[in-house]
C-alpha cells in the first residue's frame, strides 16, 4: 500500500518537473511575435483567425491577438503593450496619432452597423427613418427593463452608439438612469447574445452579426444609412514613446495588410454560410496619417 | 433544449474524437498550472514548514497573512500583476504580459498561500509525540523535524492537490495577464468563455465536461489524502 502511494507520488512528480521545462521555450520562442490589440468584433466575426496563418506564412510573423473594446485597444497601445492596433473609431485614432502615441494610421477596411432587435418589434423601429429616429422610437417605447442593450464597454461600438443617442437629445449621464438601457460591459458577439436572451434592441456591427445570427433569434431592423458606416483602421504604437513595442513587425504587419494580397484576402473572407463581412478600403491617398 | 442537446452530442463527439486543438489546450492548461504548482510547491512547503514548526518573528502574522491570501480574488491578483507586468510598469522590460509565463506567475500568486497555509496546518496537526519519540531515539533536531514532516505528507499532498484545483479552474487571473492569445495562452477556462461568448457551445461543453472530470478526480484525490492523513494519525 505504502509503496503504490509512493509511486503514485512520483508519478505526479515526474510532469510536474517536466512542465516548466515544455513551457519555458514555448515562452522564449517569442521571436517575431506581434501583439495586435483589436476589437471583439473582428475577432468575433473569425476575420483574424483566418487572417492569421496567411501574415504567418507571408511575413513570419506570429501574429497574437488579444480582442477588446476599441477605447481599451488604444489604451493598450497607448501604454505599449499591444505592438499595433486594428480599431474603428477613426476620429480617435486620428487624434491619438497627432498626440503622438501611435504612427502610421491606415485606412484598411469598412462595414456598417446595423439595429437589431426582437422580430416583433414592439417599438416599430423598421419604419424609421434614420438610425436617430429609430433610437427615439425605442426611448419613446418606454420598454421593459433590458429593452436596449448597450455595449457599455468603451468600445467603438459603443463610442458609435452614443453619438446616434447624442443626435436624439439624450445624454449618457440620462441612459445610465433609465431602466430599460441596459450597460452589459461585454464584447459584440456576448451583447448580441445578451439582446437575444431579453428579445431587446442593439446597435451591433455586421460582421459579427453575420456569422452569429444562426444561432440567434433577432433581426436586422434598421440598416444601409450612411450615419452607420463603420471604418477600420490600423496603426502601430510609436517606438519613440515605449521603446519596448516590436515596432518592425507592427510594420511589417501594416504594410501587410494595406498591400494587394493581405487587401485581397479581406475580401475573400466569408462567412460559414458565405456571407461576405468586410470589404477592403486601403487607398494610398486617403485616410492616412503618420 | 434544441441547441443543449445538439451542442451537448457535438460534445461527446469531440470527447469521443478529439481535434488536435481541443487536445493542445488542454495540454497548455495542464502545463501552466503544473509548472505553477511546482513553483508554488518550491516556495510553499518551506514556508509552511517553518510557520508549523519553528518560532521566529512576525510569524503570527505571516500565518494570518497566508491564511486571508487563501480568500485572494484572481482578479486582483491578475489586476496587480497586469500593472507590474505592462511595458510601461515596473517589470515591463521583460515583456511577459500576454504571455503563458505570466499566467505561470499570477496562477503561483494564487497558489502560494494556499500551499503553504494548508501543508502548515497539516504539520501541525502530527502528533507532538512523534519528534518527541525521534529524539529519544537519537535522531538529531534535524532528523526529528524530517520525521515530522515524513508524517504530514498525506496532508501535504492535499494541499497540493487544492492549489493545483483552485488554479486550473481559475478564469479571472489567466485572462488579464494572458490575454486569451489563440493557440499560445487560451487556456481551458478562457476558451470557455470565449466559446460561449461566439454561441459556440460545443467546444465550450466539451472542456468544461473535461475540466469538470479534471477538478472532480482533484478533489477526490485531496479527499483521499486527508482519509490517510487521518487513519494514520490513529494508527
Amino acid at each position: 500500500m505504502k509503496r503504490t502511494l509512493i509511486l503514485a507520488l512520483l508519478l505526479f512528480c515526474i510532469p510536474l518537473i517536466c512542465l516548466p521545462l515544455i513551457c519555458l521555450p514555448a515562452a522564449s520562442s517569442a521571436g517575431e511575435r506581434l501583439i495586435l490589440a483589436s476589437t471583439t468584433s473582428t475577432q468575433n466575426s473569425g476575420l483574424l483567425d483566418y487572417l492569421r496563418p496567411l501574415i504567418k506564412s507571408a511575413t513570419g510573423i506570429e501574429v497574437h491577438v488579444v480582442a477588446v473594446g476599441t477605447g481599451a485597444a488604444l489604451e493598450m497601445g497607448r501604454r505599449g503593450d499591444a505592438d499595433a492596433v486594428l480599431v474603428h473609431a477613426k476620429d480617435l485614432e486620428l487624434e491619438l496619432v497627432k498626440k503622438g502615441y501611435f504612427v502610421s494610421r491606415r485606412d484598411v477596411m469598412y462595414n456598417d452597423f446595423v439595429i437589431i432587435g426582437p422580430k416583433s418589434d414592439p417599438a416599430n423601429v423598421r419604419g424609421s427613418s434614420s438610425a436617430a429616429d429609430a433610437f427615439k422610437r425605442i426611448k419613446g417605447a418606454r420598454g421593459p427593463r433590458g429593452f436596449f442593450v448597450s455595449r457599455g464597454d468603451d468600445s467603438g461600438t459603443h463610442k458609435k452608439e452614443l453619438s446616434l443617442w447624442a443626435k436624439t437629445g439624450i445624454s449618457p449621464a440620462s441612459l445610465k438612469k433609465e431602466a430599460w438601457y441596459l450597460e452589459v460591459g461585454q464584447g459584440q458577439a456576448k451583447t448580441q447574445r445578451i439582446a437575444n436572451e431579453k428579445q431587446a434592441y442593439t446597435l451591433t456591427d455586421r460582421g459579427t452579426w453575420l456569422s452569429k445570427m444562426d444561432s440567434l433569434d433577432l433581426e436586422v431592423l434598421f440598416e444601409g444609412m450612411p450615419e452607420l458606416f463603420n471604418q477600420y483602421g490600423v496603426m502601430a504604437a510609436n517606438p519613440q514613446r515605449q521603446k519596448h513595442v516590436n515596432f518592425d513587425a507592427a510594420m511589417e504587419f501594416i504594410k501587410w495588410l494595406t498591400s494587394a494580397k493581405g487587401q485581397g484576402a479581406i475580401e475573400n473572407y466569408r462567412t460559414p454560410r458565405g456571407d461576405r463581412l468586410f470589404i477592403p478600403n486601403y487607398k494610398e491617398t486617403h485616410g492616412n496619417a503618420g | 433544449m434544441g441547441t443543449l442537446g445538439s451542442a451537448l452530442a457535438q460534445a461527446l463527439g469531440l470527447l469521443a474524437n478529439p481535434t488536435p486543438e481541443l487536445l493542445a489546450i488542454i495540454w497548455r492548461t495542464l502545463n501552466i498550472s503544473g509548472g505553477a504548482l511546482m513553483l508554488a510547491a518550491l516556495f510553499g512547503l518551506p514556508i509552511g514548514a517553518a510557520v508549523a514548526l519553528w518560532r521566529f518573528p512576525l510569524r503570527g502574522v505571516l500565518a494570518a497573512t497566508l491564511n486571508a491570501l487563501m480568500g485572494l480574488p484572481p482578479v486582483v491578483a491578475g489586476l496587480f500583476l497586469y500593472v507590474i507586468l505592462s511595458r510601461s510598469g515596473p517589470l515591463g522590460f521583460m515583456g511577459l504580459l500576454y504571455t503563458p509565463s505570466a499566467m505561470v506567475i499570477a496562477q503561483f500568486v494564487l497558489a502560494l498561500p494556499l500551499v503553504a497555509a494548508l501543508s502548515s496546518s497539516a504539520i501541525k496537526a502530527v502528533d507532538p509525540s512523534i519528534r518527541l519519540a525521534a529524539r529519544t531515539l537519537g535522531a538529531t533536531p534535524a532528523q526529528a523535524t524530517l520525521a515530522v514532516i515524513k508524517e504530514a505528507r498525506f496532508g501535504i499532498l492535499s494541499a497540493l492537490m487544492a492549489a493545483f484545483g483552485r488554479v486550473m479552474a481559475e478564469v479571472g487571473a489567466v485572462l488579464i495577464v494572458g490575454g486569451n492569445i489563440a493557440g499560445y495562452t487560451r487556456v481551458m477556462t478562457t476558451t470557455i468563455a470565449l466559446e460561449t461568448d461566439k454561441g459556440d457551445f460545443s467546444l465550450a461543453l466539451a472542456l468544461g465536461l473535461i475540466l469538470l472530470l479534471i477538478s472532480m478526480a482533484v478533489n477526490m484525490s485531496v479527499h483521499y489524502f486527508q482519509g490517510r492523513a487521518h487513519v494514520e494519525r490513529i494508527a
